[in-house]
């Protein structure tokens, strides 16, 4: 569950002011908005990576405002995947669990369910700089699951995809959430997208965030695709 | 009037923009062969009778002349004279350790201004440029009169009584992490089937096994490094080494980490890592090329450095003489052709760097 209370966040003439929303456990909600409106910066915010000059956020409860980005248990897929290009696809995935020293037969066994779960099995020795869009989206999808967090936070997950591979993006992740609890935040500028994952769908604009009803959904365009 | 002009205005558009090229192409290539006119007038130097035997015979020089005799005798003094043999071991000890040093402080530099902002970043960031601007006479001076002051002569004081245990300790310590780090790596290579490298690495271990053992039996060495104190000694050497390659190491490692996607250490850092796990695990690994193109740049300006090292640590024969100290003692007494000689040496090594700049390195702006 995801709670942010007044959240404010600037850099530089750039400004967010008083951003408050709340997502329950288990959710799907969207977050959508004009290009530079801050949505990756409101993203980078929950996950710990910048601090907000005012505001407190909390995650399942728990205070987290100042806690940093290690100790919160956000996973995080930015929008150009930032897979690391020196190690393998499996080292990739089971980053996560190597920093917490798990043991290697764990990390192999996690790393192969959700290679399977992905569907990328075969790409599991290449290196990922030679992956195509699809691809590295689900091994940096993979990779943020392998630490089983209570927070899952999406820039734009099916940007750069041609239709058929973002068809097979959406199901994969609306089977991530029959298979898990956690909580996912994802920020997208394509309505289709949105109407078809989430719960609930907010608004980012002029540097306030406000709630779409689902009568609203279908008429306003915040961005075309 | 038109029809007149027509063709030949024609022919200059049409040739106007390959005339443009070959106008840069001439005033460029001008430099080119310039470098190059120098290092075949060294060659033609030490190598006099190469030129002639391929003038009279032509294509089949390779299998008419003797290469022993054409072997410069130059060459051959040089490297049997003890002085210039002290001179090259002195130079490959100190541009190694002055290019560690570089590295060590030039790497968190380096990244300290790339991704982080501070007050007195531009300040840092000028005062990085010093050394590469100010005339290296003005360093070396400036390192000399340092040791002057109050501080320079604490300083100095210091080493004479703790430099030789510190730098020993310094060695034995890095040695043992160095050692710990492969132990670590060989086992999840073994882990991996990884065999090969395992064996490569196993390999390693035993060269800094050795390193350590070295180190110790040759203990009073270290001590006698530091007996005269600093200046006009063979520390001084490293330091005015270091005062310069540490600046080209630090603003090369900067472009490094300018260029690495920070996004990624920002990932890592969501997946458990504190920041220098992140900066350990995924920062420098993609910094490899970085690291390696800065260590060569530091290693290559270290060699030719020579005005720090002719004010500061003096051009005594046999104690701080470096190579680029040779070429200079050796002119002047006249004898040119060591000199020569030993500057082949010097360009033979530079392109040794240049070779693994180019193989491994960055190539043109990119770094990885």
């Amino acid at each position: 569950m995801i709670a942010l209370e007044s959240i404010g966040i600037r850099q530089g003439c750039f400004e967010l002011s008083d951003i408050s929303f709340a997502v329950e456990a288990g959710s799907h909600a969207v977050l959508m908005g004009r290009t530079g409106s801050g949505k990756t910066s409101l993203l980078e915010t929950i996950c710990g990576l910048r601090r907000p000059t005012a505001g407190k956020i909390r995650l399942n409860g728990v205070d987290v405002t100042r806690l940093p980005a290690w100790a919160r248990g956000v996973a995080y897929v930015p929008q150009d995947r930032a897979l690391f290009g020196t190690m393998t696809v499996r080292d990739n995935i089971g980053f996560a669990l190597q920093v917490r020293r798990a043991a290697s037969a764990v990390i192999r066994k996690r790393v192969l369910d959700l290679a399977a779960f992905m569907g990328i099995e075969k790409l599991l020795d290449r290196s990922p700089n030679d992956l195509s869009g699809g691809e590295a989206g689900r091994v940096a999808l993979a990779r943020a699951l392998a630490p089983e967090p209570d927070v899952l936070l999406l820039d734009e997950p099916l940007a750069g995809l041609d239709e058929e591979t973002a068809d097979q993006m959406i199901e994969l992740i609306e089977s991530l959430r029959s298979r898990s609890s956690t909580t996912i935040l994802h920020v997208t500028h394509r309505r289709a997208e949105a109407k078809r994952l989430a719960n609930r769908i907010f608004v980012l604009d002029a540097g306030r965030l406000r709630e779409l009803r689902s009568s609203e959904i279908a008429r306003t365009p915040p961005e075309a695709p | 009037m038109n029809a007149f002009f027509q063709r030949p205005l024609r022919w200059i558009l049409r040739t106007a923009d390959t005339g443009f090229l070959a106008v840069l192409a001439v005033v460029g290539s001008t430099y080119i062969l310039l470098i190059l006119g120098l290092l075949l007038a060294d060659l033609q130097f030490l190598f006099p009778d190469v030129a002639p035997a391929l003038k009279q015979h032509g294509l089949s020089a390779p299998l008419r002349i003797t290469w022993d005799s054409l072997w410069p005798e130059a060459i051959s003094k040089a490297v049997s004279s003890p002085e210039i043999r002290y001179s090259i071991k002195l130079s490959l000890i100190t541009c190694t350790v002055s290019t560690i040093l570089s590295l060590v402080v030039g790497i968190p530099l380096g990244y300290l201004l790339a991704r982080t902002s501070f007050v007195g970043k531009t300040l840092v960031d000028a005062v990085l440029d010093i050394p590469i601007v100010l005339p290296p006479l003005v360093l070396g001076l400036s390192l000399l009169i340092l040791f002057q002051t109050q501080l320079g002569k604490w300083f100095d004081g210091f080493a004479r009584h703790w430099g030789g245990d510190a730098t020993f300790f310094a060695t034995i310590a890095a040695l043992l992490l160095i050692g710990t780090w492969l132990a670590l790596r060989l086992r999840s290579m073994f882990q991996r089937d990884q065999w090969l490298a395992g064996f490569i690495c196993s390999a390693a271990i035993l060269v800094v096994v050795f390193a350590a053992k070295t180190a110790t039996a040759h203990r009073a060495e270290f001590y006698r490094l530091y007996a005269g104190g600093i200046t006009f000694q063979i520390p001084s050497i490293v330091l005015a080494q270091f005062t310069v390659s540490c600046a080209f190491a630090a603003r090369t490692m900067r472009i490094t980490f300018e260029q690495i996607n920070p996004r990624t250490e920002s990932v890592a850092m969501t997946l458990g890592c504190t920041r220098a796990g992140a900066f350990w695990r995924v920062g420098l690994p993609q910094a490899r090329r970085g690291i390696i193109t800065a260590a060569s740049i530091a290693w290559a300006r270290a060699l030719g450095e020579f005005g720090p090292i002719l004010v500061f640590a003096g051009a005594t024969r046999m104690r701080t003489e470096v190579l680029p100290t040779t070429v200079f003692l050796e002119l002047s007494i006249g004898n040119i052709e060591a000199a020569v000689a030993v500057s082949m040496i010097m360009v033979v090594a530079a392109l040794i760097v240049l070779l693994i700049m180019r193989a491994v390195g960055i190539r043109g702006n990119r770094v990885v």
